[in-house]
């Protein structure tokens, strides 16, 4: 046992650190969100050269090396940094899925791995919630080794910049069956495919995926035909850790801001964290923190075993996703609360953190979900 | 203990109910249903129907436009309004200043500022808060300096909700230094179109704009807008906290929300069934409905309280924590049946507005009203301040 940081993973988490330090002041990231693409290029082309969008990904397949444990250091720095850049839909989800890939995908990682190709993942349907076998998207044979794809993904995050959209659909049996799942790499300019795009309340961007009749052949299956939903889960699963990561990088910060303004806030001529009742409410959110860090790395140390059994791993992913959730309500709502009136306004960043931190709990599944995934009570 | 109304109390209800049917317009019925934006001109619309019934100021005396109600008959009169969708009247003029004019205010103020309260003609603001006065208001420094018959009022409020459609602001200044600080404290009406003034809007995170900052240089205020005396402000301003209280439980409006929650959960699926029939999501609905419940008849305890003659206490600050709390669970539960949907920058649900919406149309604003919603337990005194009157008013500690 051993649950601690290695050198590298202090030193990867420092030149995060370091450069969101450097290169993204809020102002920075409020002008991105805003901005045409909604993040920065130059930034993602940065972020290749410091070898980060490599992480995960086998040297020999163009990457970096490193596993779930050094992306969630990456996705909890960038997390504190409030960072808009694509890295969980790209880096950790797109990775996950190009890995599958076929003949056609084969350069795929390389180039992702150079910053030169953006990935989504279209999974969600209007009907599916949160069940990864709920998809309705057919792909219908057509001719000899092809696939006719019809259907309508629900927000699919970076949809509008990505080059690659990944695409659960069904090539057999019913909606809800575990079998008959198909994963399919679509370029995003592939005739029939239509994005319709928009803004994301927390200052990221997604899109409606609609296919309609869409072309695809064998070599852009991902895995094997009828089974992805192993693909799906596999995807899925490094995107919670991620994300858990991410949302224990956003809580500290939140509390670290909450605790730094009740120390200069003044009322009733004391400052604000001279009153017990503040102390106690800042005492919790910082156990509540601890404990969210502590689930995320322990997720993510699961799922970089290759020992982990698969029960063991659903499980360890659930009870993360659900603690994230829980937790990530209880401090973000009360360092909007302390921060009175403050908290509620746009200008200030601990809003922005906010809404991330809360709709990370709907990403991939909320701590409801999960929470009966755990218990095996979902009917 | 009788929990039934009586035949007249039926009647009364009866009544209210009817009327609302009849003559609430639809589009603002529609508005309210939805959670969209206030929009002022379905407001006083609605407002001007009101008045003509004579309804629009339920708590005041029938000799100065008021309805005259008793508690019970306020009470429910206001369920009836939140039950039916109808937009409550903006309280800043009818349940703030409205009753403080009342109690306090000249005759010539009360034939100047009440019938254009009541027609809706004057819309007000609260300018209370300021940057460095919020729970601690009393360390307000917006200054009042007397020249000839004039203030001339400078300084800055903030937080102001709805100052850019306000023809009045009424505000605490401070009109002298005083050893205590309460005592130099001032209850002023404000004509928001003077000269000096100027507002300028706030964003909140949701990425409206109902609240804004007030800024006052060198503003001239005749002194006859002085409510009561020169220095006594701060009792005033008590006296218009305890208006607030009763009202801001909300209960109807929960109930209503949660009448639209179970309605959007039919439409919504789970596991492949209407979310409506989930387990896990009716429990959870019936535990708050469970904490309303609780409210509910504490309530009715305060209100037969009030009816026989005692004034709310200290403990209304119950409803304020308790009421508050359960509609930011709703807003969050409502966030929560949309699944991935809460996520989209949803184009705004106007009426008449030709956008296709995304996702399903019931899912537009949930996530911005939850962010919203956030402001509940901090303004109006914020919970812990209501926590903190009860431990020291009710519990004596
Ligand atoms: C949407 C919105 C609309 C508003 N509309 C108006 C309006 O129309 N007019 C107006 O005058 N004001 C308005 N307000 C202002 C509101 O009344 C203040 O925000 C509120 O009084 C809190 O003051 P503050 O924001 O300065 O927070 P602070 O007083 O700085 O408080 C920060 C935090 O510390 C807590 N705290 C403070 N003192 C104590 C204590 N002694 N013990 C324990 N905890 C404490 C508070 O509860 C809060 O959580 C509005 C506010 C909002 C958010």
């Amino acid at each position: 046992m051993n649950f601690s940081f290695t050198d590298e993973q202090n030193l990867l988490r420092e030149s995060v650190e370091k450069l969101i330090a450097a290169e993204y002041p809020f102002e920075v990231r409020r002008d991105l969100a805003a901005s045409e693409t909604g993040f920065s290029r130059e930034l993602w082309r940065k972020f290749a050269e410091l070898g980060w969008l490599g992480l995960g990904i086998p040297e020999d397949a163009g990457g970096v090396g490193g596993g779930p444990v050094e992306t969630a250091v990456v996705m909890e720095a960038l997390g504190a940094g409030l960072a808009v850049e694509p890295f969980l839909a790209t880096v950790v989800v797109g990775a996950s899925l190009l890995k599958h890939g076929g003949a056609a995908r084969h350069d795929g990682l390389a180039r992702l791995s150079a910053g030169e190709l953006q990935l989504a993942f279209a999974f969600a349907e209007r009907q599916s919630r949160y069940e990864l076998a709920n998809v309705e998207t057919r792909a219908e044979p057509d001719g000899e080794d092809g696939y006719r794809i019809t259907g309508t993904k629900s927000v699919v995050f970076n949809a509008p910049a990505a080059d690659v959209i990944a695409v659960s659909t069904r090539t057999a049996g019913r909606s809800r069956d575990r079998e008959g799942l198909t994963v399919f790499a679509l370029d995003a300019g592939a005739p029939g495919l239509h994005v319709r795009e928009y803004r994301t309340m927390d200052g990221l961007r997604a899109g409606e995926v609609d296919l309609d009749g869409v072309r695809a052949g064998r070599g852009d299956v991902l895995g094997r035909t009828g089974e992805g939903i192993a693909v799906v889960e596999e995807a899925v699963n490094a995107g919670i850790v991620a994300a858990c990561a991410e949302a224990a990088g956003i809580m500290t910060r939140m509390h670290r801001d909450t605790v730094e303004y009740l120390k200069h806030r003044e009322q009733f001529g004391n400052a604000l964290s001279s009153f017990q009742a503040l102390q106690h409410r800042l005492v919790d959110m910082f156990m509540a923190c601890e404990l969210s860090r502590s689930m995320a790395y322990m997720a993510a140390v699961r799922l970089a075993d290759p020992e982990t059994e698969a029960a063991e791993l659903r499980r360890a992913v659930a009870a993360a996703k659900v603690q994230i959730g829980r937790s990530g309500r209880f401090v973000g709502e009360n360092a909007i609360q302390l921060h009175g009136g403050m908290g509620m306004t746009d200008e200030m960043p601990i809003s922005h953190y906010f809404k991330r931190l809360v709709l990370i709990d709907s990403q991939f599944g909320d701590a409801e979900h999960h929470l009966r995934e755990m218990a095996g009570t979902a009917p | 203990m009788d929990l039934v109304l009586n035949p007249e109390e039926r009647a009364f209800q009866e009544e209210v109910r009817t009327f609302i049917r009849e003559r609430l317009p639809d589009d603002v019925r529609e508005r309210t249903w939805s959670g969209a934006r206030m929009d002022k001109e379905g407001q006083v619309r609605w407002e001007k129907i009101l008045n003509e019934r004579g309804w629009m100021a339920p708590n005041w005396p029938v000799e100065h436009g008021g309805a005259g109600w008793t508690p019970l008959q306020c009470y429910l009169f206001e369920e009836e309004m939140e039950a039916a969708c109808a937009p409550p009247p903006m309280p800043f003029g009818v349940s703030m200043v409205g009753p403080v004019i009342i109690a306090f205010g000249t005759d010539e103020q009360k034939r100047r500022f009440l019938p254009r309260i009541l027609s809706s003609d004057d819309w007000w603001c609260q300018g209370y808060s300021e940057p460095g006065a919020g729970s601690d208001l009393a360390s307000l420094k917006t200054r009042a300096v007397r020249d000839g018959d004039h203030y001339v009022v400078n300084g800055q409020k903030t937080w102001t909700t709805a100052a850019q459609h306000a023809d009045w602001i009424f505000c605490l200044v401070r009109s002298s230094r005083e050893a205590k600080r309460q005592e130099g404290i001032s209850f002023l009406l404000i004509d928001m179109h003077s000269p000096g003034i100027t507002v300028r809007p706030i964003r909140t995170m949701d990425g409206g704009e109902e609240i804004n900052d007030t800024f006052f240089e060198d503003v001239r205020v005749p002194a006859e807008n002085l409510i009561g005396e020169e220095g006594r402000g701060w009792t005033y301003a008590k006296f218009l906290l305890g208006h607030e209280r009763t009202g801001i439980a909300g209960v109807s409006r929960s109930k209503a929300q949660i009448r639209r929650i179970r309605e959007i959960a039919q439409s919504e699926t789970s596991h492949g069934r209407p979310l409506a029939e989930d387990p896990r999501f009716r429990e959870r609905l019936a535990e708050v409905e469970v904490e309303l419940m609780a409210l509910e008849y504490t309530i009715l305890r305060i209100v037969s309280a009030m009816n026989a003659g005692t004034a709310p206490g200290p403990e209304a600050s119950i409803l304020k924590i308790k009421g508050t709390e359960i509609q930011q669970t709703l807003t969050d539960v409502l966030m929560q049946t949309v699944g991935y949907y809460a996520h989209p920058e949803h184009p705004p649900a106007e009426p008449g507005a030709n956008v296709a919406p995304i996702g399903p149309e019931h899912a537009a604003g949930l996530s911005a009203r939850y962010f919203n919603w956030r402001k509940a337990s901090i303004y109006g005194g914020s919970n812990e301040i209501q926590r903190n009157i009860i431990a020291k008013m009710v519990l004596g500690l």
